[in-house]
């Protein structure tokens, strides 16, 4: 990363090329089977109205806490609502608050990031100010801010999204230390370029390649988090049905129908497994460094 | 050293007023007023007022920061909303059963996580390996409450070995506590065990490449003692600073395992706290939780140079 300021593109290398075929036969089983599955379940989420029995929130008192049949093929829950078109609904909203929550905090701690880095007179201030936010355990910071904000899709993405800040901060931050002592961020004074344009163009493409693993991984925690919220009844308001709010209604009838913690607790590991498994492998093959350790 | 560890103590200050002033913050600046809260619906405006005046909340924010903070700096917690008790002596309360979980959590993860850790390394690129890296994924992957769900049902529904939920203190009987207490530890430890073996493995990976190891087996050193004494011992640090970090995981964990095993612990008392919006305990269970991750993570700062004779300040 010392030749020139577009050095982002080329740390995209290996990233594209596992994208062809002879690349991710190379990568081995692991990471394509989570790419699969991964694919499969944000397929089966997106899709879901498309082939869902049942409407998720139809009630039925009928049918309540039947198992597992032709009709219904997990069984239904104490208030006769289908389990599987609600497992399958509900990995919708699980999903959209990881990637909002991943999208959200990473542009938020790239903003801050660059800063921090950047001003040595901004730097001292900031990173105490994410000092203590990181002292503050995250699942507890999350539940009163969805507490105090209300139970909003919005509040819940920003109270998972305030905790994961300042891991973003640092990690820019120790990159742009770095990276502006290089030659061509000097250059680029010297000749005058703008401060905006400096920040932008010569020091934001390498925070890229690590910016897209810590992504990865906070879309997954966010994920986790958001089932937590709900299961503590702090998430979502529980007409929507997420993995979180299903097993946080389940918990009470979960001796004689374990299905109703187990079922969306399955999609809900597997899901975070998946995103965590390509977060490692994107930073294996965008850290080679890591690489040469390893081997 | 004992400079060191001076102005090592004195950084944790301004951290701690931040929480501080963040936590005061957060509770005055979001929608809702406690006065309405507390007095319920049917209170007239003027006794809201007259509540609002005793708590001070008509006062200006930066008097009320101070006055909070004096409370705060001599012990006094202030008084729960809903139960009008003293906020320390609930917290007192409910601490032991909390502590004894995290205690035994803490003591099953190192004993668990450092062996699997050093013997992954150890074993680079086997079966082993691969187990425990497999399961330090998949630890990192399933939700607290999942785990906890399903010793349950393996453990207290199907197998009948322990019983579902509930907490006996152990001062009332050690069996009695422990029954109780293994699977809420180890629904804990789940998630700790997969961050402290996956530390261990990587900086055990690095120091086994070192020239004093092959020199150590060379000699004809035994095995245990290369791994044991001459490469964990200088793998220690990094491994203790993610039990240091990873305390803050440990908390989180604590709110939730409690949820689930119907532990009358602190982790129980700020949830409820919080969904009844019972401010003065939110803010102190935050400022609690907060000053405990700091303080763990300076003693493990400053036991670097216990572990590792290089590190000198």
């Amino acid at each position: 990363m010392t030749d020139h300021s577009s050095s982002g593109q080329s740390a995209f290398q290996p990233l594209l090329r596992v994208l062809s075929l002879p690349g991710a036969v190379r990568l081995g089983p692991g990471p394509v089977l989570a790419a699969l599955m991964l694919v499969l379940i944000v397929l089966a989420a997106l899709l879901a109205p498309l082939y869902v029995p049942y409407d998720p929130l139809s009630m039925d008192a009928l049918a309540r806490l039947k198992p597992p049949s032709e009709a219904h093929l997990l069984g239904t829950d104490q208030y006769g609502r289908d389990i599987f078109s609600r497992v399958m609904t509900g990995g919708r909203v699980s999903l959209l608050i990881g990637v909002g929550a991943a999208v959200v905090s990473v542009a938020i701690g790239l903003a801050i990031g660059l800063v921090a880095g950047f001003f040595r007179t901004a730097d001292g201030i900031i990173m105490r100010i994410m000092d203590s936010l990181m002292a503050i355990p995250a699942i507890l910071l999350a539940i009163a801010l969805v507490a105090l904000n209300g139970p909003s899709l919005h509040s819940v993405i920003l109270a998972i999204t305030i905790p994961e800040v300042p891991r973003v901060v640092r990690l820019v931050r120790s990159v742009v230390l770095s990276a502006r002592e290089e030659p061509y961020v000097e250059a680029a004074i010297a000749l005058g370029s703008s401060m905006p344009k400096i920040l932008i163009q010569h020091l934001m493409p390498n925070t890229l390649a690590p910016l897209i693993v810590q992504g990865t991984y906070i879309c997954a925690s966010a994920i986790l988090i958001e089932a937590i919220l709900s299961f503590l009844g702090a998430g979502v308001s529980t007409e929507i049905p997420t993995w979180g709010n299903i097993m946080a209604e389940g918990r009470t009838f979960f001796q004689i129908k374990p299905g109703l913690i187990f079922w969306p607790g399955v999609m809900l590991s597997l899901c975070i497994l998946s995103i965590n498994l390509l977060g490692d492998t994107a930073r294996d093959l965008l850290d080679p460094r890591l690489k040469k350790r390893e081997a | 050293m004992f400079s060191y560890i001076l102005r090592r103590v004195l950084a944790t200050v301004p951290v701690m007023v931040i929480v501080a002033i963040f936590v005061f913050l957060l509770l005055r600046l979001t929608p809702g007023d406690p006065a309405a809260i507390l007095a319920g619906d049917a209170a007239t405006p003027a006794q809201l007022e007259r509540i609002r005046d005793n708590l001070g909340l008509n006062d200006p924010l930066h008097v009320q920061f101070f006055t909070w903070t004096g409370q705060m700096l001599q012990g006094d917690l202030g008084t729960s909303l809903i139960s009008n008790t003293s906020v320390a002596g609930m917290i007192g309360d409910r601490l032991g059963p909390t502590i004894n979980i995290a205690v035994m959590t803490i003591v099953i993860s190192v004993l668990l996580a450092v062996p699997m850790g050093v013997i992954a390394a150890w074993r680079h690129r086997t079966w082993v390996d691969f187990a425990v890296m497999s399961f330090s994924v998949l630890g990192f992957s399933v939700p607290v409450f999942v785990i906890g769900y399903v010793l349950i049902q393996i453990f207290a529904i199907e197998l009948r070995w322990v019983p579902v939920q509930g907490y006996a203190s152990p001062t009332k009987g050690l069996g009695d506590f422990f029954v109780r207490a293994i699977l809420p530890s180890l629904t804990l430890a789940t998630i700790y065990v997969a961050l402290i073996a996956r530390m261990t493995r990587a900086s055990m990976l690095e120091v086994l490449g070192e020239d004093y190891i092959r020199t150590a087996r060379a000699k004809g050193v035994r095995e245990n003692t290369v791994l044991f004494r001459h490469a964990l011992r200088n793998a220690a640090v990094p491994i203790l600073t993610i039990i240091g970090t990873g305390f803050a995981l440990l908390i989180s964990g604590v709110v939730v395992t409690e949820s689930v095993f119907n532990i009358p612990g602190i982790g129980r008392l700020t949830v409820d706290a919080i969904l009844a919006r019972d401010y003065p305990v939110i803010q102190a269970m935050i400022l609690l939780t907060a000053g405990i991750y700091v303080l763990v993570n300076l003693l493990v700062d400053i036991s670097y140079s216990f572990f590792d004779p290089r590190i000198r300040y």
